[in-house]
């Protein structure tokens, strides 16, 4: 009998061997995966009985951890709570994480591995370091200068303001309204956080949601500066090209016709490019659209960065869109941003700034450095172009020039600055009549030296339908931030 | 493997006591149940437990009192077994008493009973069964009894019904789970009727693609009595146990016979079975569907998920006693005590728990082998593969290895049928051990010796 009990010593050998492998894969490889899940009580528990690294705005703290005396030892508390929220986003026993609370909670929560270099004996002992410090891109003037302008608007108006910097893609504002109070969703008292969670999701407008990264919106108008982009990069169009003016487009293919939103001529049966632009007219750019065909305006937008997601720093980027397979008419509907393309605030805030950038897009970004408990800097964000130029130099120096016309003596008066050449473009979207259309208004400055590019969205201020506009309601948002810029 | 060995495979090692050995593993053990009990003190509540010194001598004298049994009845038992079992039922009470630190239940106290119980029952199967052949005169009886104990539960008024499987009796308060000690009678049952009947059932009888079938009457009586204790087991709804039995008698067949087309055939029809289980039983469903993604639904199977994060949580080294979360399992004190050794002590300590489990399995078929009997050889045989099986299926349906089915960790979960019954096989495994490795009495054939002479008559 003794050669089967061998043969059973190896079977049962294998088994343990099985045991001993697998529980190595649970706790050691799989162990990760398991900690990062939402609903594991442990990690959370000891987050949250660990000093959280704060999130900075040029050396303030928007974010900290204080010490608490109820069940857990520390409070996160946002001291400036509305303003920089979308940025922040919330900490939550409940309901988890958002924005660079969830995207630096590595950091943050001092978990991340860069934390643990020398430091063997802290791994071995499961101890972990102290939470990391987070610092933004955000430029405290110009994200005061947006978060007044919308709220002067009315609380309760839906608006959304990103602003980038040209020249390195660092995001110097990023607000989105109505907006909350994160302090009520990271507070302790567990059924108070249920209740201020039940009604920031009831309310209207949905606070929660940062309208300037996650989601897109027709852009009207001032998608027009794509169009005018692709124009002048096919080589066949310069700023003095006469373009058609007419009161109405014929679309082809249709017995329909595109009409200007006044519903006059732009000042002749033919214009010049700058003309056009300056009144942003319907019929010259349908037509440019029209001659240009839909695959190059696809080019040259998805060059802008439509189509793909590039936000560093924060999670949940809407990817914006130019619509594919469309017919002439939907084309010519599409080169002046409505039909189907779809854009975010941060999109036209990078298209801007490419312009700016003198043809090259910048990667935008909202996370500035990172820093251990005990300040050494663990990682420096370096600016990073996007894959493709978007347009050359002197083309992008051309439609600068044009659109400081439009601001100089065009629909975008409104955002002038004495003694400051700008440089913008309105829009005014309808997206059905059923809700009253966005007003946008993008612009850089200084339009030869640019610092800051912004756009502007005010989804729905409460406003009379005719009293919407980019430059009325939009543009003096921009101008406000651009000036808190450059008044540095 | 290559061990010198006669053909009947008996060693020629001539073995020593090794007592001496005993007792100095004893004290390394007995310093991994007390430093255990201490740390957890130390770590939930930063003190000593209050009782630690009497809870300390406890142990200590009954570790010393089943060595000097031991030294007195057996002193040729293999000498890793005790300390090996003492240590893990150091370990045990001392992640019980973490739970009711943090659960305030009374669990450990009931528990540090039951292991008295069965260090008792322990050194009275060393004292009372002075050779293990005797066993053997009573296959039927005990085949007869462990069908009584399987069937208890059934009895109206005297089984409950706990956690859905109805495999408990109560007595005045206690709750007593007979499958345990049932399982114990079986292997005695099994190994008796086997040893008996072996040759026949390997010789005589038909063969059928490819497998030699035995006789029905050979086959019949055994093959009843296993049937009944399974179908007992699977209408109380106790897979686990199911498993471990079917298993169980599938190898001592194998090991009997020497025909490994039992493992086929029973292989072929545990599949079957399992298979058909889970289309009939609606618990049987959940359990391999809370193996195949737990996460999938975290209520129904949040045991197995917090199981998981704790070990997780663990990561190599533990959270260390008393510091982690493992009051979040749901029994933690019993069928899921591995998940908590794996959260408070790492992948590290359950390694180290996994191959002290092996260690039980690796003496127990190291002394079948030099077994002189077949009886013995099986017995031991049955007792080794009853403890890996149990720890395979416990441990792997932990970690997710394989679906969860319930069945107690030896020697740490809660439960004093398990404790005790565990504690009766370690003593009649050191009692066959005892017989196998002391030296053999000293009979020469008588010489032709100078007494007798040849006379010559003429």
């Amino acid at each position: 009998m003794n050669t089967p009990i061998r043969r059973l010593a190896v079977a049962c050998m294998v088994l343990f061997l099985a045991l001993l492998l697998n529980a190595s894969y649970v706790q050691y490889f799989q162990a990760d995966e398991l900690n990062d899940r939402s609903g594991n009580r442990r990690v959370l528990d000891a987050e949250f009985s660990r000093k959280r690294g704060p999130i900075l705005v040029a050396g303030r703290q928007v974010a900290e951890s204080v010490k608490s005396d109820d069940q857990f030892e520390y409070q996160r508390r946002y001291p400036t709570p509305f303003k920089y929220a979308h940025a922040t986003g919330f900490y939550s026993y409940l309901y988890g994480f958002s924005a660079v609370e969830s995207s630096q909670n590595q950091i943050l929560s001092g978990s991340d591995p860069r934390l643990f270099v020398d430091r063997f004996l802290d791994m071995l002992s499961n101890s972990q370091p102290d939470g990391g410090q987070v610092s933004l891109t955000l430029d405290p003037r110009a994200q005061t200068a947006a978060f007044d302008g919308v709220q002067a608007l009315g609380s309760g108006t839906e608006a959304a303001v990103v602003a980038l910097e040209p020249s390195t893609g660092r995001i110097l504002a990023m607000v989105s309204n109505p907006t909350y109070d994160p302090n009520l969703l990271a507070s302790h008292d567990i059924a108070a956080v249920e209740r201020s969670w039940r009604r920031l999701n009831d309310a209207p407008g949905n606070p929660l949601f940062n309208r300037a990264i996650q989601e897109t919106y027709p852009p009207g108008s001032t998608f027009k500066l794509v169009t005018a982009a692709a124009a002048l990069e096919s080589g066949d169009y310069d700023p003095d090209t006469m373009v058609p003016g007419g009161a109405e487009l014929d679309l082809p293919q249709s017995s329909a016709t595109l009409p200007n939103s006044g519903g006059g001529t732009c000042g002749g049966e033919e214009v010049t490019l700058t003309r056009a632009l300056e009144v942003s007219c319907n019929v010259a750019f349908g037509a440019i659209g029209l001659d240009l065909g839909d695959d190059a305006l696809r080019e040259t937008a998805e060059k802008f960065g439509f189509g793909s997601r590039y936000l560093q720093g924060i999670g949940g980027q809407a990817v914006s869109q130019f619509p594919s397979d469309i017919d002439q008419p939907q084309t010519a509907l599409s080169a002046i941003g409505q039909f189907d393309v779809r854009a975010s605030p941060l999109q036209m805030a990078l298209v801007t700034a490419t312009i700016a950038n003198g043809g090259q897009g910048m990667v935008p970004y909202l996370v500035d450095e990172v820093r251990a408990p005990d300040l050494s800097v663990l990682e420096k964000t370096s600016p990073e172009e996007l894959p493709d130029r978007a347009l050359g130099a002197s083309e992008a120096n051309a439609l600068t020039q044009m659109m400081v016309e439009v601001v100089d003596q065009g629909t975008g008066t409104t955002a002038q600055i004495p003694g400051i050449k700008v440089a913008g473009k309105t829009g005014t979207a309808q997206s059905s009549p059923e809700r009253p259309p966005y007003a946008w208004f993008v612009s850089f400055a200084p339009a030869d030296d640019p610092q800051v590019a912004v756009a502007v969205l005010v989804e729905d201020a409460g406003v009379e339908r005719d009293l919407i506009s980019g430059s009325g309601l939009a543009a003096p948002i921009a101008k406000a931030v651009m000036e808190a810029v450059i008044g540095q | 493997m290559s061990a010198p060995t006669t053909p009947t495979g008996v060693s020629d090692i001539v073995h020593r006591k090794r007592r001496g050995a005993e007792l100095f593993l004893l004290v390394l053990a007995l310093a991994v149940g007390i430093g255990a009990y201490a740390a957890v003190g130390l770590g939930v509540e930063g003190e000593l437990p209050g009782d630690m010194y009497g809870y300390s001598a406890w142990l200590a004298a009954l570790a010393i009192g089943a060595h000097v049994v031991v030294r007195l009845t057996a002193p040729y038992a293999d000498p890793v077994l005790l300390p090996v079992v003492t240590a893990l039922n150091g370990l045990g009470l001392a992640m019980i008493y973490r739970w009711d630190l943090a659960r305030e239940t009374g669990y450990s106290t009931k528990q540090l009973t039951w292991t008295t119980l069965g260090v008792v029952l322990f050194a009275m199967v060393l004292l009372l069964l002075r050779d293990h052949r005797r066993l053997q005169a009573y296959t039927y009886t005990t085949g007869l009894a462990a069908i009584v104990l399987l069937l208890l539960p059934l009895a109206p008024g005297l089984g409950k019904t706990i956690n859905g499987a109805r495999i408990w009796i109560g007595i005045a308060g206690w709750s007593f789970q007979p499958g345990e000690v049932a399982k114990v009678l079986l292997v005695i049952a099994f190994a008796g009727y086997l040893v008996l009947h072996r040759d026949a059932l390997a010789l005589a009888g038909r063969r059928f693609i490819g497998i030699d079938l035995p006789r029905m009457r050979d086959l019949g009586p055994i093959l009843l009595m296993w049937l009944i204790s399974l179908g007992v087991l699977v209408l109380q709804r106790d897979l686990g146990s199911s498993l471990l039995f079917f298993g169980l008698f599938l190898v001592m067949l194998y090991v009997a016979t020497e025909r490994p087309g039992w493992l086929v055939v029973g292989s072929l029809m545990f599949v079957s079975g399992a298979a058909l289980a889970s289309q009939v039983y609606s618990h049987v469903q959940t359990r391999v569907e809370g193996w195949l993604d737990p996460f999938s639904d975290t209520d129904t199977y949040g045991q197995i998920v917090e199981g998981l994060y704790g070990m997780a949580w663990g990561g190599l080294v533990g959270r260390g006693l008393g510091q982690g979360d493992p009051w979040r399992i749901p029994f933690a004190y019993s069928d899921f005590i591995v998940a908590a050794v794996g959260e408070e002590l790492g992948l590290t300590g359950l390694m180290a728990l996994i191959i002290l489990f092996g260690l039980i399995v690796e003496r127990a078929l190291r002394t079948a082998l030099i077994c002189r009997d077949g009886f013995g050889k099986l017995m031991a045989t049955g007792f080794g593969i009853v403890f890996a099986l149990q720890v395979f299926v416990v441990v792997g349906g932990v970690t997710k290895l394989i679906p969860l089915t319930g069945l107690t960790t030896p020697f740490m979960s809660h439960g004093g049928s398990s404790m005790i019954a565990n504690w009766v096989v370690i003593g009649l495994l050191l009692r066959i051990s005892d017989q196998v490795r002391r030296p053999l009495p000293d009979v020469r054939p008588l010489e032709m010796d100078d007494a007798t002479q040849v006379v010559k008559l003429r």
